[in-house]
């Protein structure tokens, strides 16, 4: 088949890249070891390849992808911003990497403190009183903060409310998070300026509700100015608040959930904390609460006591464990690093330029596509391409042509309140220069949809491979390769 | 202008204008003013590059670390041997400053690399599709057990006692928020007590979840669970040790529906507990029950080969509270990590990789008996972790190897009671018989 060769097509018996120290004790077979009956027939297929193989495989590899570092990387609610080399460089300092997770406490001081001081840190920043680090992603800290809300509700005998209200516009995972703990979802529409709707809130909520989720600001970029009602109308009703921190890049040092009242909240280092996002991993999320919750985080906290940091597994009321050990500890590093780096002005600023930063490119556009919700946005805006749509261009081919001009496409078909959406979040870390030259390359596509929409619709043309066909590999799945 | 933001107050300036605005505070309108902060964040004075840097050596230096002290503590982290390529890999930009494969014209790179993860998990595990990753081992396993409750639409497990402490705490609370009721199956002998299970085991378990190597260490007999477990019409789940499936029968020719592991053996370093990766692989029938991301191959417009992401209407981007799990976010980075991994040690290295940690723990086990007082708590094979029983109380002990550069075992009596003075101890390739020696000749002396 025509395409880059794998790894194990370029295999050969008898190559290495690997080099391991003679057997100094006594060379016992496998058999003597091990009864035969619970040993491999047959080697597992792992390639035999050479060092330079590998590396310039993966190298070649590399080359296919685009990175923060390679350009500019508008995802809306992903928040690529620039990640710091710096922060990399003390992540790999042997005295954290080199730390087994069950040392005991006195050996791994520096680990705890670094634990302690960060959940200080978020808390300051959120306005929350206390953080547990041990989810690795703002999904799981989701999932981990609607059990905090699930075991606060049974505790005191509320068994009740099993409903979790969730707005139209929400990310994904704050239904599937629901589910996953168990809780029932109900949706509640927005409004036409895109906010929660108060009147559809208050029928929503009942003895039943065990809480609201929303992201502040929401997944069209609009800050909800009704915080304190839909605060007020779920607290008395009885639920609880949660608030998913994935735009919280927004709202740094200008305003904190925890004053909002939002009861539990996550937030996602590899957004707002410029921890980088790997392809896709690993991240770290994680989950803050008020005092009333604290007793239901999960287990182990770090405490500090007469100059000593120690782990915590006393705790009753825990949920429990989310995951083996204290967190993404590197990831959390990193993050530390960043925040420590940027200072409470530095911290605002970030949210500042930010949110200057989407409304100047929004400002830019607004002549050339649709603005749904043509109103002063936060860190992220939406526009939409129905006027392109109806030259038969859609959001999907927008944003792979603007793969020729070497730019990372927005988020497309988010949020689904939005036909044909492409959602923008620019970050701070991107110059108006940038900004001006992603803004002329969306208007010259604008104009291409005129003139010539077939070159926007065989989009894009420059790129390692062409459009793929996805149908094909859902519909006969090959998930991995055989000789 | 602050760290990290290119614009200058000139290019604010020209923004504001832009938008018919005097001030930054204009932006924020929308804002109520109550909510709004009324001071600074009370947060440490930011710190330059060389102050930033110097104040995490300062804290790293606080740590004991085993490139300093040797290590035989495992229990689930391992102190293992990480080729210097894999470093060099992961310190690509392209990977790791990159986002999850959305759009695979511009990541066919991860995309690939991940087909190629797939590829080698399914080689180990035995099984027919893996997927692109999972938090951890631990986590991975508690989805797992949801996955087979939502596949056999049942609700009780049943969880060796055997399994990773941690990873059963994590099932618990997986399955308390769920309604799942999770039951432990005890140990003889260190292995699955077939004749409880056997008690236990009935139509209404939706799995049974074994660990191989088991906590202790211990090898399964696998093949003989599957069979009572499958009689029920149940789901056999497996917890493995990556390393040991270079030369112990993988899970899936013995009846394995559902294999997962914690990854961090595979070129991950200890990292203090994280990012580790968790992997997951399943059987062609359960596929479209898997949670995570899984990539496919397809061709592009020219006939080339190329992949993407593919059965996503598992996903909750699409199937929002009806996905089979919440995940997006993996552990791309460590999964990518794991792949070089196996790319470097290949099919004969990590078949050496195993045989020598497996000899050297063989040789410190018969030394620590021999040679050290202590005594064997089991008598069934182990791979290269094994628990003995000290005769010094095994809390001091570990403090007083400690003051001597070594980093002794895991104390397996906070978490079994009834293995009072039970000691778990780890041998990877890393460890050398003069390290070994000297273990043993301090434990002698205690």
């Amino acid at each position: 088949m025509k395409g880059r060769p794998l790894i194990f097509e370029m295999s050969k018996p008898g190559r290495k890249a690997y080099s391991l120290p003679h057997c100094d004790v006594p060379q016992l077979a496998l058999e003597e070891m091990v009864p035969k009956e619970c040993l491999r027939e047959q080697d597992a297929m792992l390639p035999e390849v050479s060092e330079v193989d590998v590396i310039r495989h993966f190298t070649r590899l590399s080359r296919l992808n685009y990175g923060v570092d390679s350009g500019f990387y508008p995802l809306g609610s992903c928040t690529m911003k620039y990640n710091p080399k710096v922060n990399e460089d003390v992540a790999s300092l042997p005295g954290f990497t080199q730390v087994h997770p069950l040392q005991p406490d006195e050996a791994v001081q520096g680990c705890l403190e670094i634990l302690y001081r960060m959940d200080r840190l978020l808390s300051e920043i959120t306005g929350m009183d206390r953080f547990s680090l041990q989810p690795a992603a703002g999904a799981h800290g989701e999932m981990t903060g609607l059990m905090i809300i699930k075991a606060y509700h049974q505790h005191r005998g509320d068994i009740r409310r099993n409903k979790i209200i969730v707005p139209d516009s929400a990310h994904g995972t704050n239904p599937a998070s629901a589910a996953m703990v168990g809780f029932e979802v109900v949706e509640v529409k927005s409004n036409d300026r895109g906010e929660v709707d108060l009147e559809a809130l208050k029928a929503a909520v009942d003895d039943t509700t065990a809480g609201l989720m929303l992201t502040n600001p929401n997944t069209l970029g609009l800050f909800e100015g009704n915080i304190l009602e839909i605060a007020d109308i779920v607290h008395k009703a009885g639920g609880l608040l949660y608030y998913d921190g994935a735009n919280m890049n927004a709202i740094l040092g200008i305003a904190r959930p925890g004053d909002m009242g939002f009861d539990v909240v996550h937030l996602n280092l590899h957004k707002t904390f410029s921890t980088p996002h790997g392809g896709g991993g690993p991240g770290s999320g994680p989950v803050g609460v008020k005092k009333e919750l604290e007793p239901y985080l999960p287990v182990p906290v770090v405490e500090f006591k007469d100059g000593v940091y120690h782990l915590d597994y006393d705790r009753p009321l825990s949920i429990g464990r989310v995951k083996s050990f204290y967190g993404n500890f590197s990831v959390i590093l990193k993050a530390y690093a960043y925040i420590m780096s940027m200072g409470s002005e530095g911290l605002r600023e970030v949210s500042e330029f930010a949110v200057l930063n989407a409304n100047y490119l929004m400002e830019r556009l607004k002549d050339h596509y649709q603005i749904p919700y043509n109103r002063r946005c936060m860190h992220e805006f939406v526009i939409s391409a129905q006027r392109q749509k109806e030259r038969g261009v859609s959001a999907l081919d927008i944003a792979k042509r603007l793969m020729d001009f070497g730019f990372h496409p927005p988020t497309m078909y988010f949020p689904l309140i939005v036909k044909e959406a492409l959602m923008i979040e620019p970050t701070e870390t991107e110059s108006k220069e940038t900004l001006d030259a992603f803004a002329d390359a969306l208007i010259e596509i604008a104009q291409e949809v005129e003139d010539q929409p077939e070159k926007v619709k065989g989009a894009p043309h420059t790129t390692p491979v062409r459009r793929l066909d996805e149908a094909k590999a859902a519909r006969n799945p090959v998930l991995r390769w055989k000789p | 202008m602050g760290r990290y933001i290119p614009n200058t107050d000139q290019d604010r300036q020209d923004m504001l204008e832009k938008l018919g605005l005097h001030n930054i505070e204009q932006l924020y309108e929308d804002i109520p003013p109550e909510v709004r902060l009324k001071d600074s964040l009370s947060l440490p004075a930011p710190l330059s590059e060389m102050e930033l840097v110097s104040h995490m050596r300062a804290v790293a230096a606080k740590n004991k670390i085993v490139d300093e002290y040797v290590c035989f503590l495992g229990a689930g982290a391992y102190d293992r041997y990480i080729p210097s390529v894999v470093k060099h890999v992961l310190a690509r930009q392209e990977f790791y400053t990159s986002y999850t494969p959305y759009q695979p014209e511009i990541s066919q790179g991860t995309l690939q690399a991940i087909f190629e993860y797939q590829t080698m998990i399914c080689e180990l595990t035995g099984m027919d599709v893996a997927n692109a990753s999972m938090y951890d081992g631990a986590s991975a396993l508690a989805e797992a057990v949801c996955m087979a409750c939502q596949a056999t639409g049942k609700g009780k497990v049943l969880v060796a006692r055997s399994v990773h402490p941690q990873s059963r705490e994590v099932i618990v609370t997986y399955g308390r928020f769920r309604g799942i009721n999770v039951q432990e199956i005890g140990y003889d002998d260190g292995r699955v007590d077939m004749e409880e299970l056997k008690q236990h085991m009935n139509r209404d378990i939706a799995a049974v979840v074994v660990q191989n190597p088991n906590f202790f260490g211990v090898i399964e007999l696998l093949d003989q669970i599957a069979e009572v477990v499958h009689h029920f019409g149940g789901l056999l789940v497996i917890s493995a040790n990556p390393i040991s499936l270079a030369v112990l029968k993988p899970p899936g020719h013995c009846g394995a529906d559902i294999v997962v592991g914690e990854g961090q053996p595979l070129g991950n370093p200890l990292n203090f507990g994280g990012p580790y990766l968790g992997f997951m692989a399943t059987t062609q029938k359960l596929m479209r029950r898997m949670p995570g991301r899984i990539v496919g191959q397809t061709v592009d417009l020219e006939g080339n080969r190329a992949f993407v992401l593919t059965l996503q209407t598992r996903e909750q981007h699409i199937r929002r509270e009806k996905a089979t799990s919440n995940i997006c976010s993996n552990e791309a980075l460590n999964a990518l990590a794991a792949t070089v991994y196996l790319s470097v040690l290949g099919r004969e290295g990590l078949k050496e990789v195993a045989l020598l940690s497996m000899r050297k723990a063989h040789y410190a086990f018969e030394r620590l008996i021999s040679g050290a007082g202590c005594s064997p708590v089991f008598s069934t094979p182990f791979f290269d972790e094994f628990l003995v029983k000290v005769p010094t109380p095994v809390e001091e002990l570990n403090k007083a190897l400690l003051s001597c550069g070594i980093i002794g075992g895991y104390v397996v009596e906070k978490d079994y009671p009834e293995l009072q003075g039970g000691w778990l101890v780890a041998v990877t390739e890393k460890r050398t018989r003069e390290e070994i020696d000297a273990l043993v000749r301090e434990v002698s002396q205690r």
